[in-house]
């Protein structure tokens, strides 16, 4: 083979005259070009290598990736978002740099956006960085081409993610990286929290010396989220590894007007292909330069890599190659079967781009038969994933040409694994070599799910394992509210810290957002950890919640003679009789050694309400004896200290005193020698459930949707509506118990009702009978219905507690004040009776929707809800207003949904809110992108009006056959429920009468019948998209004059992804990237829209008038063009007790933050103000309403200057803001002012 | 030229004018205004037990709220370096006003427990100020809890606080109490350099609309400085510790009448929040000319000249006045309304 130049020797001259090295330059560096100040910066700090940290794999990427940058532009995405949020953050400490300057840190609009500027700060010549992942890289693709062809040194930090195809996922695989690989980007994988740091300065380095732009990636949460004990890169090593003199190199060729260049030309035919050959000196020099800098951090850490690092027999016959984590478990496994005397190995990729086959080929083992190259991507239609292709080429080529070290070309196999964060285990790795020994092995391969429709999975046996039994591996199962994944990861710390023990930490999250179930996997032990999977053997199972045993099979995992821990409120004398049998039987057959702790008592008596988290986790070091009893407790003790220390002593006494009582109440079991119970596990669904749900939805509830094979799951991402009500989750402590004797029957509690729970029905008297004895009812204060009953009725297992609907009851006794018509009470003596009124509750008729008044809220309570149950946090702001969206149009609309926290609780697996009346009609939703959703919905409307005009044509064409029905179906006026009504019977008989017909022209009309009857497209979004990403569609959309209505819920943050700034967050409250508070004001894009003069705008908020926002939603549905409503959603990333919710909605109006307003084009049409004020001017000071919440108020305990400074300014924004509201409410009508919004009107 | 200096808390003042602890006080730039318009002294405003404890507890619980349960959500807020809990942000208030202005300062510590949180006393001393303002106030609403209880409750917090602390400390306290020239000794004998006569509280009210109860706090007009006034004169005979009057101090006149009661500073807040900070410099001139027309001195030449033993008939004080008031009452008055409804 030629050997390859090293280093830059192939840069253009021009280059090397400004400055660059034509050489490779090791170690330390001369500073003497180096300005004083800077030096010293640089000399400053001394090296911490040799000490440990416990940290995860995004903090370990961004320590590195922050000190080697000057320009950071950041957009949240999960699982990249705290890369972000922690550059953002220590920049908000005035962390330095390098070179002792604080990174300029900018949140931008979105992705796309990031991109852009880096680019720009590129060319300026900024040392500049990104993090991201998934679509967020995908947005940054067209400037990854730019920033590569012009051959500017970046690196973007990646936690690899799966792209949005059939499914939006959040898990970890391969898909969005991979779909960059002809950008240009060099591509340098790490396998773990370790090599995220190590790499991450490898990549600046090598970047900086070749050119080549990189892109480092590791796996989206199995490394980004994994907690691992791993040596620091000081400032030592950074030093050393960075070369001062590419930094100027860079500088050098940047933008200047004192040596101004043109980039970014346009070329001809005649150019073009020349110059994108130019670039080919740097990929080729690119490889030997990575290796280059491998080499330097080994001889500064110790720790050495290699663009492919091989592991295994010397004479291996079958050899695995992957990239990223599951080369971590794949490399325990051929540990495990080399001591067998198997010949296997695995080569684990780094380097990916450039791909260099030499180093590939020369890594490989002459032996080898056999390879199976892995790709966690899928690229469908292809002959195989790319790390496939790029082998067989390699391997292909250098058998053509001889230039193979091994005699005979292996054979070369190509498998699929862990896409979406499928788990990836020694049993499956065991699994592909076995395969590969098979004489005809299959060439294209899954593994980890069972294909039964294309046949490409192979089978395993999951029950082998390469777990070290020196590896202490525990698991605990925890509610998110108990603070058990906290608790944890200061556990994990405390042991990676304080012992001599390697560590590591992975937490399992469900996809709800109330009464989420957590699990914990900590692995401790004497020798490395490179288990990139979830515990399968456990040595210590904790079980933080007794209701859980009904649920779940938590000792599934436990090994014979591990100990189990669980919080029960029985004590060690009674709890035996009161466990599920499967339970009793485990304990009984493992030989478990069996705690209990009543710590939801123990918790409480401290002060710590539900969280049970300090409880538990000093009964873990008491029980696991993984430190000496007294070293745990002053450890832990410690921890609390450094973790809760800045939020005040009286927190850390708190905490201190439930360790120290807890350990007092902690009893071991006497475990019975017989199984006893009659308790079984409870049913995932009941058995009325539909088939798919029982079939496949069941098994997602119960957690074993692993086990569902490809034929169970829909191949095109289609799922029915109407599966929240199968699954019954049963969080509530507390449930609202209705007073009939007190009720006034406004129905503010039905609509406040964030889950849909609490509702209503009036009904004649005799529906009554065969009610049980304490089902309630009360005369129904309609007078025209006569005798007919009212119920206010609770789903006792859908309710998550959260007290809106009891703070929102304006009915209250007149002898004791405090009991309203609805009052908390426990939940679980009333559950079994209320579940049974539930069920008779849905048997009663739905109200008759043309015996009521939707123009009013008594009335609309009645109507059925279309969106129920959801997943949302307890107390949600935002699903009440789509509550009411499905409650006054859900048989009729389609709704595009921004991703975002609406996308998830609305279409999360397993189940889905959104439902269907008893005529099978209810909306019909679908989720495209976050950037894109507006057009999305845009392109329904389209659709919808287009097929209702060629509808309408060939009704017309019909005409002779259809005779009156045909001319009544055109002329038919659905402005109101009950045209649609109407045109829908119409439709039915049109179908009908096309049956009869036997021309191309019915068929056609038979197949678009139904677009003759009114749709409403419904645009659903938060303001993270509304307002920044996806702002630009937005405006379009609402310029088309199109009938779309478009549904803001404004949190005024990235609620979805914890807490970023938006351009909605307003001056003075704090968000991540606006740690010190927002310095600027809340964007208008109330005012924004009503510029066009043809937009129906609300702005809303339930709380502050019910009667307004209902008002707002029946205009906007009737308004002929494009509606935008923004509507006030108070949220847990407000940081107050969501009861409080409609209050805090009051205050937001009457302080002015928030005026309700309506602008209606159709108005000025009338020669009437098109802006109507609904709300009063503010009548209460800002501090008033914003004091209430934790989201300013932690800027006035961190920085009250700053506090009271935004606060000043936010209220004179206020007093502007009004004025100027009250202005244009006030001025003279424009007589001409027409709308154009008609356009758009084709019902 | 007439001498309004005063002895307050060993501390040489020079009038009898002091600003009471109120959100005035939460300002350096109003304290500023306050020497400026001629306050001889600052209170400033009260650190509280329960809401150190409560702060530190309501932002641990939303800052937890909600966290580490979704993946993608993993905390809703940045973790900021440090959130002033605890004292510290009133340490530095102190700090701050001490470097601002040249009257003495008196911190203010408001509790009713006595335990680890009176080390706050020693840090507010530490941070610079010149004595202490202890607020006790505590409202005993459990029947088993008798009066001894609750006054020793007062008098063990006053000697702990004493003991912890080298700097004077004032207390004040309520007037509800069955025996308070009692307890006033008492607490005279715990070590109290100084007793500041009365508390005001929020008090409950209701709100008809919500059928809720609300705190209400209305600023204080000159009535309610007679029961000052009444409780000033009858302790000054038998404390050791020095008098304060707050509630009610409006003009010239109530501060010379706290004089004469026996006290040796008359605090403002009220007027102060209703008229401004100048109106200190209108009380001022209004004493002067009082003084100067009835030919007084000096401030300390009246202190005390009313109380229980230096009038003519200590009865007035005590139950025998109260007949007094209500014939007055039943009198008529000049062109009054009483006049004409009285029958012909």
């Amino acid at each position: 083979m030629a050997k390859r130049p090293s280093g830059l020797t192939f840069l253009p001259s021009w280059v090397r005259e400004a400055g660059a090295p034509t050489t490779v330059v090791h170690g330390l560096l001369s500073y003497s070009a180096m300005s004083n100040a800077t030096e010293t910066a640089l000399t400053a700090a001394p090296s911490d290598v040799g000490t440990h940290v416990t940290i995860d794999g995004n903090e370990a990427a961004a320590h590195v990736a922050y000190q080697l940058s000057d320009v950071i532009a950041i957009y949240p995405i999960t699982p990249s978002s705290t890369m972000g949020e922690w550059a953002d953050q220590w920049a908000s400490e005035r962390r330095p740099n390098l070179w002792g300057t604080v990174p300029s840190v900018t949140e931008m609009q979105s992705e796309g956006g990031a991109a852009g500027a880096l680019h720009g700060a590129l060319q300026a010549g900024a040392l500049a960085t990104t993090f991201t992942a998934s679509q967020g890289l995908l947005l940054m693709i067209p400037n990854m081409y730019k920033i590569a062809g012009e051959l500017t040194p970046t690196v973007f930090h990646v936690a690899a993610r799966s792209l949005a195809t059939q499914a939006l996922s959040i898990f970890g695989d391969h898909s969005d990286v991979m779909a960059t690989r002809a950008t240009g980007f060099a591509m340098l994988a790490s396998s773990s929290v370790q090599e995220a740091m190590d790499l991450a300065l490898v990549a600046h380095a090598a970047t900086l010396e070749s050119r080549v732009p990189f892109l480092h990636f590791f796996d989206g949460f199995r490394t980004s989220h994994e907690v691992a004990k791993v040596r620091p890169l000081g400032t030592g090593e950074l030093r050393a590894m960075i070369d001062q003199r590419l930094v100027r190199a860079h500088r050098d060729r940047a933008l200047s007007p004192e040596r101004p260049v043109l980039r970014g030309t346009a070329q001809n035919p005649d150019i073009y292909f020349q110059a994108r050959e130019t670039v080919n000196p740097y990929y080729l020099a690119c490889p030997a330069i990575v290796q280059n800098a491998m080499d330097r951090l080994a001889g500064l850490t110790g720790r050495r890599y290699r663009l492919f690092d091989y592991a295994g027999a010397a004479d291996a016959e079958r050899v695995i190659v992957l990239m990223a984590s599951g080369a971590d478990a794949a490399r325990e496994t051929v540990e495990h079967l080399r001591a067998r005397g198997e010949k296997v190995g695995v080569l684990t990729v780094r380097l990916y781009r450039p791909f260099s086959a030499e180093h590939f080929l020369t890594t490989l083992p002459a032996t080898v038969r056999t390879l199976a190259v892995l790709d966690r991507t899928k690229e469908p239609g292809s002959v195989g994933e790319p790390l496939y292709l790029d082998v067989m080429a390699t391997v292909g080529e250098a058998a053509a040409v001889g230039s193979a070290p091994f005699e005979k070309a292996p054979r070369v196999l190509g498998g699929r694994y862990g896409l979406g964060s499928k788990e990836f285990t020694p049993a499956m790795v065991k699994g592909i070599f076995d395969e590969m020994a098979k004489p005809r092995p299959l060439a294209r391969f899954t593994i980890g799910i069972h294909d039964d429709v294309t046949h490409t999975s192979l089978a395993y046996d999951p029950s082998f394992s390469t777990e070290d039994p020196a590896t202490v591996r525990a698991i605990f199962y925890g509610l998110g509210a108990d603070g058990t994944v906290g608790a944890n990861k200061n556990s994990i710390k405390i042991i990676g810290e304080e012992m001599n023990n390697y560590a590591q930490g992975y937490f399992v999250y469900d996809s709800k957002k109330s009464g989420s179930v957590t699990v914990s996997h900590l692995r401790f032990g004497p020798r490395p950890i490179r288990s990139t999977y979830l515990i399968s053997r456990a040595t210590f199972v904790a079980c933080h919640q007794f209701s859980f045993l009904e649920r779940l099979d938590v000792l599934r995992t436990a090994e014979p003679g591990a100990v189990f821990l669980l919080n029960s409120p029985y004590g060690s004398a009674e709890v035996w009789d009161h466990l599920p049998r499967g339970v009793q039987e485990q304990i009984i057959a493992k030989r478990l050694r069996f705690y209990v702790i009543d710590g939801n008592r123990v918790a409480r008596e401290a002060g710590m309400g539900g969280r049970v988290n300090t409880v538990m986790q000093a009964c873990f070091f008491a029980i696991s004896r993984v430190l000496p009893r007294e070293e745990a407790i002053a450890a832990i003790k410690h921890a609390i200290e450094k973790t809760y220390g800045k939020r005040g002593e009286a927190v850390v006494r708190k905490n201190w005193a439930a360790v120290d009582s807890a350990l007092e109440h902690l009893s071991e079991v006497r475990v019975h020698d017989r199984v006893t119970s009659a308790v079984e596990m409870r049913p995932a669904v009941p058995d009325e459930a539909p088939e798919f749900v029982r079939r496949v939805t069941a098994k997602m509830i119960a957690g074993e949707g692993d086990e569902l094979a490809v034929s169970a799951v829909p191949a095109d991402g289609t799922y029915p509506t109407g599966t929240t009500r199968w699954e019954k989750r049963n969080i509530a402590l507390e449930i609202p118990v209705w007073d009939e004797t007190l009720c006034i029957q406004c129905g503010k509690c039905v609509l406040v009702c964030p889950h849909a729970v609490i509702r209503a029905k009036v009904y004649p008297p005799a529906r009554v009978e065969g009610a049980s004895s304490c089902f309630k009812s009360a005369p129904a204060r309609w007078r025209e219905l006569g005798d007919a009953r009212f119920t206010l009725q609770v789903a006792p297992e859908d309710c998550t507690g959260c007290a809106l609907c009891v703070e929102v009851c304006p009915a209250k006794s007149k002898s004791e004040v405090r009991h309203k018509a609805i009052d908390m009470m426990p939940q679980p003596p009333l559950h079994d009776q209320e579940a049974i009124n539930w069920r008779f509750f849905l048997g009663l008729p739905e109200a008759d929707r043309s015996a009521f008044n939707t123009g009013q809220i008594k009335d609309v309570q009645l109507l059925q809800p279309l969106f129920e149950f959801s997943g949302a946090c307890a107390g949600c702001g935002e699903t009440p207003y789509l509550k009411l969206l499905s409650q006054l149009f859900g048989d009729q609309a389609v709704i595009a949904n921004a991703t975002g926290c609406s996308s998830i609780y609305g279409g999360n697996q397993p189940t889905t809110p959104w439902t269907v009346n008893q005529s099978g009609r209810g909306p019909a939703w679908a989720n495209s992108l976050f950037e894109d959703n507006a057009e999305f919905g845009l392109g329904m409307r389209l659709a919808l009006d287009k097929q209702a005009e060629y509808a309408r044509e060939l009704v017309t064409r019909l005409a002779p056959a259809l005779g009156q029905l045909g001319s009544s179906l055109l002329a038919a006026d659905q402005s109101t429920e009950a045209g649609i009504e109407a045109q829908r019977e119409r439709v039915s008989e049109l179908k009908w009468a096309l049956t009869g017909l036997d021309s191309a022209e019915a068929r056609e009309l038979l197949s678009l019948a139904d677009a003759l009857v009114k749709k409403s497209v419904w645009i659903v979004g938060g303001d993270g998209w509304a307002y920044d990403i996806g702002y630009g569609g937005l405006d379009h959309v609402l310029a088309s004059g199109r009938k779309v209505n478009v549904l803001v819920l404004d949190t005024e943050v990235y609620s979805n992804t914890g807490g970023q700034m938006s351009k909605s967050t307003p001056r003075g409250a704090v968000a991540k990237f606006a740690a010190g508070g927002k310095p600027g004001p809340k964007k208008d894009l109330a005012l924004m829209a009503m510029t066009y003069g043809t937009v129906y705008v609300a702005r809303v908020a339930m709380g502050g008038s019910d009667a307004q926002t209902l008002k707002a939603f029946r205009e906007a549905e009737a308004y002929p063009g494009p509606s935008l409503i923004i509507a006030y959603s108070h949220c847990i990333a407000h940081g107050y007790d969501l009861r409080h919710g409609m209050d805090q909605q009051k205050a937001a109006v009457q302080s002015g933050h928030w005026p309700l307003f309506r602008y209606n084009p159709e108005l000025a049409k009338d020669g009437q103000q098109a802006l109507q004020l609904d709300s009063k001017a503010p009548s209460l000071p800002l501090k008033t309403y914003a004091y209430n919440e934790t989201r300013y108020t932690m800027l006035a305990h961190s920085n009250p200057e700053a506090a009271r400074r935004l606060l000043d300014e936010a209220q004179k924004d206020i007093q502007a803001r009004w004025r100027f509201y009250e202005h244009l409410a006030g001025l003279p009508v424009n007589e001409t002012a027409s709308s154009t919004a008609s356009e758009g009107d084709h019902d | 030229m007439i001498d309004l200096s005063t002895r307050y808390l060993g501390l040489r003042l020079s009038n009898p004018l002091v600003a009471s602890a109120g959100p005035l006080c939460e300002d350096v730039g109003s304290i500023r205004r306050m020497e400026d318009a001629g306050a001889a002294a600052v209170v400033l405003h009260s650190l509280f037990e329960e809401q150190i404890t409560l702060e530190s507890e309501y932002l641990d619980q939303h800052l937890s709220h909600g966290t580490e349960s979704f993946a993608e959500s993993l905390t809703y807020f940045p973790d900021m370096g440090s959130y002033n809990l605890g004292p510290d942000g009133y340490l530095e208030h102190v700090r701050r006003v001490k470097a601002a202005v040249a009257i003495p300062v008196i911190g203010s510590l408001n509790g009713v427990s006595t335990g680890g949180w009176i080390a706050h006393a020693k840090k507010i001393e530490d941070a610079g100020a010149d004595a202490l303002e202890l607020n006790i106030y505590y409202v005993p609403t459990d029947p088993e809890m008798s009066a001894v209880q609750v006054e020793d409750m007062y008098v063990d917090l006053v000697r702990d606080v004493k003991a912890s602390v080298k700097f004077p400390v004032a207390v004040k306290i309520g007037h509800a109490f069955s025996a308070l020239a009692h307890l006033a000794r008492r607490l005279d004998q715990a070590g109290a350099d100084a007793l500041v006569l009365f508390n005001r509280f929020y008090l409950p009210d209701f709100d008809l609309d919500r059928l809720e109860v609300v705190p209400r706090l209305t600023l204080s007009s000159s009535h309610e400085l007679l029961v000052r006034l009444h409780w000033a004169a009858i302790l000054y005979p038998h404390l050791r510790a020095d008098l304060a009057v707050t509630g009610g101090v409006h003009a010239g006149e109530d501060a010379l009448k706290a004089m004469m009661a026996g006290a040796r500073v008359a605090m403002m807040t009220s007027a102060l929040l209703k008229y401004g900070i100048p109106h200190l410099k209108a009380v001022r001139a209004q004493m002067l000319v009082w003084m100067e027309a009835h030919e007084y001195e000096s401030i300390e030449q009246m202190q005390g000249s009313m109380s229980y033993w230096s009038v003519r008939e200590p009865a007035a004080f005590e139950r025998a006045n109260y007949m007094k008031v209500l014939s007055a009452y039943a009198l008529p008055t000049e062109g009054g309304s009483g006049a004409a409804e009285r029958p012909a």
